[in-house]
């Protein structure tokens, strides 16, 4: 795959002393799996699925995972049945999650929903594939408008974050959990297909696990006042309160709580920004041009909400360009706009329907923003009609 | 003077929303009674439903959630597989169980799960205004069937117990009529079975209470309780369909 060139250095070699230990700790696996590992080390105390490609694996690994551990496992009768009995499992405090791929995702919505006007914290997995309706299993970036902007009904956002690797698909999980029970908000894990299948390595280390009071849960009314869990409010103040406190939420964790990666973008004329396994092609591309000599860097959002505007805006305040790359027909790319607010030229490129983009394909386009022609091929380009590339 | 009747603990000092003749006053009170009379306030957690009973978090003093529309029992699900240990009850009326979360219900009901579901029928949407449920009776008139239920275009109406009665995942399903003292004390006595079910460690209970709605059927209460008895029981006949 590409971008595989960034495990390189961190591969054991075989003059490795500890050599033994190292491969022990580290396991080939699917980011699905790692984000199962992940999950159970946070101490997720009950999962709730449904069958959806291309996120099988988790609800697989789960469902003997979860028990063996100790902790529930539930095939639920539909997405929507799923992200209910989260509702009801994060009411009581404990850990819980589920996870989906984008047409189960719009499924959620309504729980989602709930869950954030109820305050209460859990984590859900978008492993994204292409769209809109059934769309294809191949991956996508497609729901990106959906996980940052809101999703279900409602004022409201759940917190994003997005890994890049099997890795971070264990290492985000801890993370998650901790950030909805910080923000009792619900965190959105939000992958793409080839994250959740890509084969490669992960260092299965040990996990802090957090406690975080709740006395606000719905776990038995023992020598206090009951609790109730409810985001009904028929008084307009008490619901204009709610969201007031939803958005003063939000704006802290925008102060406390941006996540980003640069790769060489300290001297660089024009900027990539993606995320994702996008992101994993972009680093290759930005070796590529070096190499051709263009000075092109790679930002990588890993917190897609909040979205590290602050960063991208000091980036084109000192005269940085940028070019958004994604698997969709442009989406993130608006919030990279907004960032920039008219100080410097965002361009996009995207593939869509499934289709990958190639490290040669996108290298193109960066030739073109420096006014080169196309460049000889260093990879073979993938199957896929010309016509089905989107650029603006 | 000695007291001879009282507020049950299960109850909260608000007063009901109901309307006159409205029977979630009474259903409601009798879960108080059970909870308070097994003992189980402090670790019971109720999950209540969308329709008229969508305040009943403010009326009942143990720990309570409002689940989204028909949602309840995957909700209740949630509660029960992390907290085994704890007492969980759905509340649920007719278009919330029987419509919309009928996937929900049926779910639950398979799967055993170890909860116990108290579910109103009085035929209509009494919330949004006296709508046709899924409950409606052929020729019963509603605001979205103004002329009656007509089989040729709203279908007919759903027998709950007897759907779900053929499920190996419940230990009991029973519908009650509280329409006289007698009946009302039967309605309770089947409440409270399906709590002792689920303290025994069984599956799935569910008992459904055929009830008034004065308000939407444009009768007066005294008339409601003999239009459940003439028009309902003979649809909804009041039994013991799983005890097991």
């Amino acid at each position: 795959m590409h971008g595989l060139c960034d495990l390189r250095p961190r591969m054991p070699r075989r003059s490795d002393r500890g050599l033994e230990i190292a491969l022990m700790a580290r396991k080939l696996m699917k980011g699905n799996e790692a984000i199962c590992h992940g999950a159970v080390a946070a101490g997720c105390a009950a999962f709730f699925g449904y069958p959806i490609t291309p996120q099988n694996e988790i609800p697989e690994k789960m469902s003997t995972l979860m028990p063996d551990n100790g902790r529930a496992f539930v095939q639920a009768e539909s997405e929507v049945a799923a992200i209910n009995m989260v509702f009801g499992a994060a009411s009581t405090g404990k850990r819980a999650m589920t996870s989906s791929s984008s047409p189960g995702i719009s499924l959620k919505q309504e729980g989602i929903s709930y869950i954030a006007a109820c305050e209460l914290p859990c984590v859900i997995v978008n492993v994204q594939r292409g769209g809109p309706g059934l769309g294809t299993i191949f991956a996508g970036q497609v729901d990106y408008f959906q996980a940052v902007k809101g999703g279900g009904h409602g004022d409201y956002h759940t917190l994003t974050i997005a890994p890049w690797s099997a890795q971070e698909c264990y290492d985000f999980m801890p993370l998650a959990f901790d950030l909805a029970d910080k923000y009792r908000n619900p965190v959105l894990v939000l992958m793409d297909g080839i994250i959740g299948q890509m084969i490669e390595p992960a260092e299965l280390h040990p996990v802090e696990v957090h406690d975080y009071p709740k006395p606000w849960a719905a776990n038995g009314a023992r020598g206090r006042a009951h609790n109730i869990i409810n985001s009904l409010w028929m008084d307009p103040k008490t619901l204009e309160n709610l969201n007031e406190r939803l958005q003063a939420k939000y704006e802290e964790a925008a102060r406390q709580e941006v996540r980003y990666h640069q790769y060489m973008t300290e001297d660089a004329e024009l900027i990539l920004v993606a995320y994702g396994s996008t992101a994993r092609i972009c680093r290759t591309v930005v070796d590529l041009a070096r190499e051709d000599g263009m000075k092109v860097g790679l930002f990588r959002p890993v917190t897609l909400f909040p979205f590290p505007s602050a960063q991208i805006a000091e980036l084109a305040r000192v005269g940085k360009r940028f070019m958004s790359v994604e698997m969709s027909t442009g989406q993130m790319v608006e919030d990279v706009r907004l960032a920039v607010n008219g100080m410097a030229d965002v361009a996009f490129y995207g593939r869509t329907g499934g289709a990958i983009p190639t490290p040669t394909e996108i290298l193109d386009k960066v030739r073109a923003t420096f006014g080169k022609p196309p460049s000889i091929s260093h990879y073979p380009k993938t199957a896929g009609p010309e016509d089905r590339e989107v650029s603006h | 003077m000695e007291k001879v009747f009282e507020r049950p603990k299960g109850l909260t000092d608000a007063e009901f929303h109901y309307c006159p003749g409205c029977m979630h006053s009474i259903v409601h009170r009798i879960v108080g009674e059970v909870l308070d009379e097994l003992n189980i306030i402090q670790t019971t957690i109720g999950v209540c439903p969308v329709g008229c009973a969508v305040f009943m978090y403010e009326y009942m003093s143990c720990d309570m959630i409002e689940a989204a529309h028909g949602r309840a029992p995957a909700v209740a699900t949630g509660v029960k597989r992390v907290m085994p240990e704890q007492v969980v009850f759905c509340y649920q009326g007719d278009g919330d169980l029987a419509s919309i979360g009928t996937a929900e219900i049926i779910h639950a009901a398979a799967r055993g799960e170890k909860i116990s579901v108290i579910f109103i029928n009085n035929t209509t949407y009494g919330m949004t205004g006296g709508q046709m449920a899924p409950t409606t009776l052929v020729g019963q008139k509603a605001t979205t069937c103004p002329r009656g239920r007509d089989p040729e275009v709203n279908g007919y109406p759903i027998r709950v117990c007897e759907m779900l009665a053929t499920l190996d995942g419940p230990s009991y399903i029973e519908r009650v009529a509280p329409t006289s003292p007698a009946s009302i004390a039967k309605t309770k006595k089947a409440i409270k079975h399906a709590f002792e079910n689920q303290l025994a460690g069984k599956s799935f209970s569910l008992v459904e209470v055929l009830c008034t709605c004065p308000t939407h059927w444009k009768i007066s209460a005294i008339d409601s309780l003999k239009w459940v008895e003439e028009n309902m029981t003979p649809v909804y006949p009041p039994g013991v369909f799983v005890d097991r």
